[in-house]
């Protein structure tokens, strides 16, 4: 069957006798294939390792954040970020905070911003990391995943040592962190920064003059920048096309503005250029976290949070002995305390692209309406046009270079 | 080049839509004007394609069900023109229990899945739609769960009621 496929021009197969196979074969990948790295179903028809076309369904982890946030009160609405994007959740974690903070008009000390920045730009190389990694891996090798897993392992040590969890970090509060950094995450941070390069540049050498992997990924799936931006593409993979729109860049949240760094953009939109634009992105990453570290030695010390009693918890030794501190955190706890009535729209760069948060309130104490638009979600709707003509063996490397999170997906 | 603002833009869309849409607000700067079903498709097509705006950047389709309003689905769109950096949100009310609205679609591939998932969550008609489909609820089910008559809690339960909380 396969021999009748001879060539491909713009990924369309060109049929040898110029007629379709009568027989397909129908194939299910997903929706628990070891391939997806997520729960992602995909009908195709194959002819051969040829996809003719493909049908995704998604929906297998949807879990409802939407509605079960227009009962919750928005300190509570946090923990359902984690879950979004599990793979950078500080992100999805901070860019909720921000929304909250736009609605409430609180501004934030200089300190708690950098505090920030260094969350999310480490949680962005975590991200990049699995992402590049696992095509590393898909393309078959093993030896560039593990150094860069390691160094990932360190991140998440650091999230353990500034909010207590890994994954699921729920890392921040409303207003500003739980608490200071401790001497330990600084010093860790330090670490990460000293010692992540050599690991990094290890990677790059041994894939990004690989005549195996350049082979493998160069010219897959390549997507041109007028095809991304009508599916609305965002992200690395919309910057792997040429389009340099970064939401750090273009509005800065918490304080980018004044850091010094680049946005790196590929030329293709091949996987291979997504390859590039996440390790250059992760340079970059790199570079924020040293200027941001810099510039907290420059801020008075000790201050992790604005001054908002309304929403963020007073200390517990307070709780015990003093009134107005019980009376706060008793109706912080309860959700008591009413947002203005206001509607707005805050999206933050998450590590697959644009993520934003539609919120409007009614006054109470929950959202009357929470939207998330999830970068997964829209980016991922490309992908069963995309594979038809394409080998089976390149659809799986281009669905590992979206990076689509099955929890971002499906929310 | 000058920044957009939001006065031009509102002077762009005025040269053919004089009296057909209204401006609601213009809260954190962003621009929300409201129109209806007959002009949407005309309006999001001269935002893309007038050569001064550009909002070519489809971010984002969703609804808002209100209840108590006469017209009680309000379809939310928001753009960006990536050239001028400035954002726009369009509104569209709707009445009936099955409303209905043109499909974004023929603009921008990219609605698809956003207007299935408003489908899906709201029940609403997008006429021409390719493939309107649930696409994160199973495909069985018949309630359109985001629509304010579906609790999110068992009304029964006793133990929650609001005013053991004072309210």
């Amino acid at each position: 069957m396969s021999n009748s496929v001879s060539k491909t021009s713009n990924n369309k197969p060109i049929y040898a006798d110029k007629e379709l196979q009568e027989e397909l074969f129908t194939l299910n990948l997903g929706p628990t294939h070891p391939a997806t790295h997520g729960v992602f179903q995909n009908v195709l028809q194959v002819d051969g390792e040829r996809i003719v076309s493909g049908v995704s369904t998604i929906g297998y982890i949807h879990r409802a954040f939407e509605k079960i946030a227009e009962r919750r009160a928005y300190y509570q609405i946090t923990t359902l970020t984690d879950r979004l994007n599990y793979c950078s959740a500080p992100i999805n974690n901070m860019g909720w905070h921000m929304t909250v903070e736009k609605l409430l008009d609180i501004e934030l000390p200089k300190r708690v911003q950098y505090m920030r920045v260094i969350v999310m730009e480490l949680s962005r190389i975590a991200d990049h990391i699995i992402c590049n990694g696992i095509l590393g891996v898909d393309t078959g090798t093993f030896a560039g995943f593990i150094p860069m897993m390691i160094k990932r392992e360190f991140i998440y040590e650091i999230f353990e040592e500034i909010c207590g969890a890994r994954l699921t970090t729920n890392i921040g509060r409303i207003g500003g962190f739980e608490r200071d950094f401790n001497g330990v995450a600084f010093a860790k941070i330090r670490q990460f920064v000293k010692e992540f390069p050599a690991v990094l540049k290890e990677f790059e050498a041994l894939l990004e003059r690989n005549r195996i992997f350049i082979e493998r990924t160069a010219g897959v799936a390549a997507v041109d920048a007028e095809t991304a931006l009508n599916y609305s593409w965002s992200g690395p993979i919309l910057r792997a096309t040429g389009i340099d729109y970064d939401v750090r860049a273009n509005e800065p949240y918490s304080s980018y503005e004044e850091f010094d760094f680049e946005i790196p953009v590929g030329t293709n939109g091949d996987v291979y250029d997504r390859f590039l634009v996440r390790n250059h992105e992760m340079w970059q990453s790199l570079r924020i976290i040293e200027q941001a570290l810099a510039k907290i030695e420059k801020e008075p010390k000790g201050i992790f949070h604005a001054d908002v009693p309304d929403f963020y918890l007073p200390p517990k030794e307070q709780v015990y002995n003093n009134m107005e501190a019980l009376i706060y955190h008793f109706k912080i706890v309860m959700g008591e305390i009413d947002a203005p009535k206001k509607e707005l729209y805050h999206c933050v760069e998450g590590a697959n692209g644009e993520l934003g948060f539609y919120l409007i309130s009614d006054g109470g104490r929950s959202p009357y309406r929470l939207h998330f638009r999830r970068p997964s979600f829209i980016n991922y709707q490309m992908y069963a046009p995309m594979s038809s003509g394409m080998l089976l063996s390149d659809a799986i490397i281009n669905m590992s270079s979206l990076n689509i999170i099955a929890g971002e997906l499906d929310a | 080049m000058a920044k957009l603002s939001n006065e031009r833009v509102v002077e762009c869309l005025n040269k053919r839509f004089e009296g057909r849409f209204s401006q609601l607000e213009e809260a954190y700067g962003l621009l929300t004007i409201e129109t209806n079903k007959e002009d949407i498709l005309d309006v999001l097509e001269l935002l893309k394609t007038d050569e001064e705006l550009q909002f070519i950047y489809l971010t984002d389709i969703t609804a808002v069900h209100y209840p108590e309003l006469p017209k009680e689905f309000a379809v939310v769109y928001h753009l960006h023109s990536l050239v001028n950096n400035i954002r726009i949100r369009i509104k569209v009310f709707l009445e009936g229990t099955y409303p209905a609205i043109p499909t974004a679609t023929v603009l921008w591939k990219g609605a698809n899945w956003m207007e299935r998932e408003t489908y899906d969550f709201y029940g609403i008609q997008f006429v021409g739609h390719p493939d309107l489909r649930r696409i994160l609820n199973m495909d069985d089910m018949e309630a359109f769960p985001m629509r304010k008559e579906h609790p999110l809690e068992d009304p029964n339960r006793v133990d929650k009621k609001d005013y053991f909380f004072g309210r």
